[in-house]
């Protein structure tokens, strides 16, 4: 079980309010977290402590597709990102470098500063503060098969180690 | 068997093997680009996934493309060290690769060949959409998913389903492309096309050039569309001819009578209003008339929505003799080299001087907030590209609304908003 404290945010959180445009020649996960969410939030990067995650409502990640937005996050030492539901390239990008994102309908429940332990395993979500358990919405299993081998590097090496290539 | 959307067929033939909306495929991409900005962590992806492979070359160097455009001219020494770094892995690798004098990537992606239709197309950038203009399927990737790309020349994808739009009547004078996506996008919302193939049709989309067409795929993403698409036609032939060599249209890429949508939107857009995004979302869209009068300190005309040929026109025929007011300063940023050129040619280029813009080199300019021109605290800003969130354009206490070239000229000479069809 993983445990961490609670970020809230709303809709349609996008990918210059994560990682300014002008950060972008950054490549190092580590740099970047230093401007995550500096426009809209300039509290969070100072503030942040690793294993914290972040909750929000629809659409998060929509906008560019930018990886240095979730490396920021990842950088940060932010567990996991739960959302309603989340931008198609976000998540994509979000699984392929390891960042657990989970999509869950009932996150609006979720308080900033609540106490979370996720089972990544049965896809259970365990509010400690307010005592309510949430269910996450299942992903295809070769996904699964992609987070399992730590990202999609590892899991195209694998590939590319079992065919010819082309 | 149900028919197939375009987007259905596109995937049948990537995977090779009949597929529809809903199904997972790995697929072979007929062509991968990356820009300044994401081709570096794809390039370092690309050698992870290759770290102890004797051969470290990617799948085909003839369909990798890479443009310096974000960051170009170089505006900083990490931009300028990233350059480096990528010419000489494109020299390498013999990749076509596009220096800081070309253009928008999504510009030159089109102009130059290396898109048609039928053609299952990824790039690592979210406006990748913009070549469904041209009845391919193309769609915006992550570095990491790049980088994979780079190596094996197969990606994952699910199937998307398709969203039909349908739109009809005559566009009004000085009513655009860009004034029916942003309507589309006020209507279906920031995410209502999440995941889906924005497929655009009706009597008003046969009537747009190809320019129109990429200014309407360009902006599937912001309303969360994984693809915007228009079946290939004659004009498609017609502007395909200019760029790829014996060109021929395929008449099997078009979607199925019986073809499955899960929605279906009709517009008719006959009294359709110019349309404007309004601070801080692209979905908050005002008829013109509703943000009349707003003050506007800097107003940018370009980027891979609208910086073409066919939009510098409408700028240049709205400007005419007039000046631009005091107090604001006007960006125009002609997408690409061949379209600055087409401009230079028709005098354009003269009437924006003349008129008190700076016209700068083909390039994303101030679009992404990552180079030069950007908003400062407090500023209102007026451009022709896709995106106003906050921070977008410079300072997040910045205001950011998005028009068409039109209202952008009109807007120029009265430094204000404007409906073009004041002036
Ligand atoms: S012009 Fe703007 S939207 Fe288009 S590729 Fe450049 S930064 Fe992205």
């Amino acid at each position: 079980m993983d445990k961490g404290n609670v970020w809230k945010f709303g809709d349609d959180i996008d990918t210059d309010a994560i990682i300014p445009g002008r950060y972008l020649t950054i490549n190092d996960p580590k740099e970047l977290a230093r401007h995550v969410f500096e426009g809209v939030r300039p509290e969070f990067a100072p503030n942040v402590a690793k294993g914290d995650i972040i909750v929000a409502s629809k659409n998060f990640g929509c906008g560019s597709s930018r990886e240095h937005a979730p490396l920021a996050l990842k950088g940060a030492g932010i567990r996991c990102v739960i959302a309603k539901s989340f931008a198609r390239i976000f998540f994509r990008n979000a699984i392929n470098i390891g960042l657990p994102v989970l999509e869950c309908k009932e996150a609006d429940r979720i308080s900033e500063g609540d106490a979370l332990k996720i089972d990544f395993k049965k896809g259970i979500i365990e509010n400690e503060t307010k005592k309510e358990k949430y269910q996450v919405v299942s992903m295809p299993e070769f996904i699964l098969e992609i987070i399992g081998s730590g990202g999609l590097v590892q899991y195209t090496r694998a590939l590319i180690k079992t065919q010819k290539r082309g | 068997m149900p028919g197939q959307t375009i987007s259905e067929k596109i995937f049948s033939r990537a995977a090779n093997k009949v597929v529809h909306a809903g199904e997972f495929v790995f697929a072979s991409v007929d062509c991968a680009m990356a820009n300044d900005i994401t081709a570096p962590l794809a390039v370092q992806g690309f050698h992870d996934i290759l770290a102890g492979q004797k051969e470290k070359k990617v799948w085909d160097s003839q369909k990798v493309v890479i443009v310096f455009d974000h960051q170009a001219p170089a505006d900083s020494l990490n931009a300028a060290n990233i350059h480096i770094m990528l010419r000489k892995f494109t020299k390498e690798q013999n990749i076509i690769n596009y220096d800081v004098c070309e253009g928008i990537c999504h510009q030159i992606m089109v102009e130059k060949g290396h898109v048609k239709p039928g053609d299952l197309v990824v790039g690592a950038d979210s406006h990748t959409c913009t070549y469904g203009a041209v009845g391919a399927f193309a769609t915006g990737i992550g570095s990491t998913d790049m980088a994979s790309v780079l190596a094996t020349g197969r990606l994952w994808f699910k199937v998307p389903h398709s969203i039909r739009f349908e739109i009809s009547g005559r566009l009004p004078d000085r009513v655009y492309a860009k004034d029916v996506i942003l309507h589309i996008i006020g209507d279906v919302g920031a995410d209502g096309a999440s995941y889906r193939a924005c497929e655009y049709a009706g009597e008003v989309v046969k009537d747009m050039n190809i320019s129109e067409r990429m200014t309407m795929c360009n902006m599937a993403i912001e309303m969360g569309g994984k693809a915007g698409i228009v079946e290939p036609d004659k004009k498609t032939e017609a502007y395909l001819k200019e760029c790829i060599p014996n060109f021929k249209l395929d008449s099997r890429w078009r979607s199925d009578e019986d073809a499955n949508y899960i929605q279906r939107h009709e517009y008719d857009v006959s009294d359709l209003e110019p349309q404007v995004a309004c601070p801080h979302n692209v979905d908050n869209i005002k008829n013109v008339s509703e943000v009349e009068g707003t003050k506007i300190d800097q107003i940018f005309i370009g980027s891979c929505t609208n910086g073409r040929f066919e939009d510098l026109k409408v700028v240049a025929e709205i400007l005419g003799d007039n000046k631009i007011a005091e107090d604001v300063r006007v960006i125009i940023i002609p997408a690409s080299r061949d379209e600055y050129m087409k401009a230079l040619k028709a005098g354009f280029i003269e009437t924006f001087i003349e008129a008190g813009a700076a016209v700068e080199a083909p390039c994303c300019g101030p679009c992404m907030g990552g180079s030069f021109g950007l908003l400062g605290d407090g500023e209102v800003g007026l451009a022709t590209s896709n995106r106003n969130f906050r921070g977008r354009q410079g300072s997040a206490k910045a205001f950011v609304y998005l028009c068409s070239p039109a209202t952008a000229a009109a807007s120029a000479v009265k430094g204000k908003i404007t409906d073009s069809r004041t002036i």
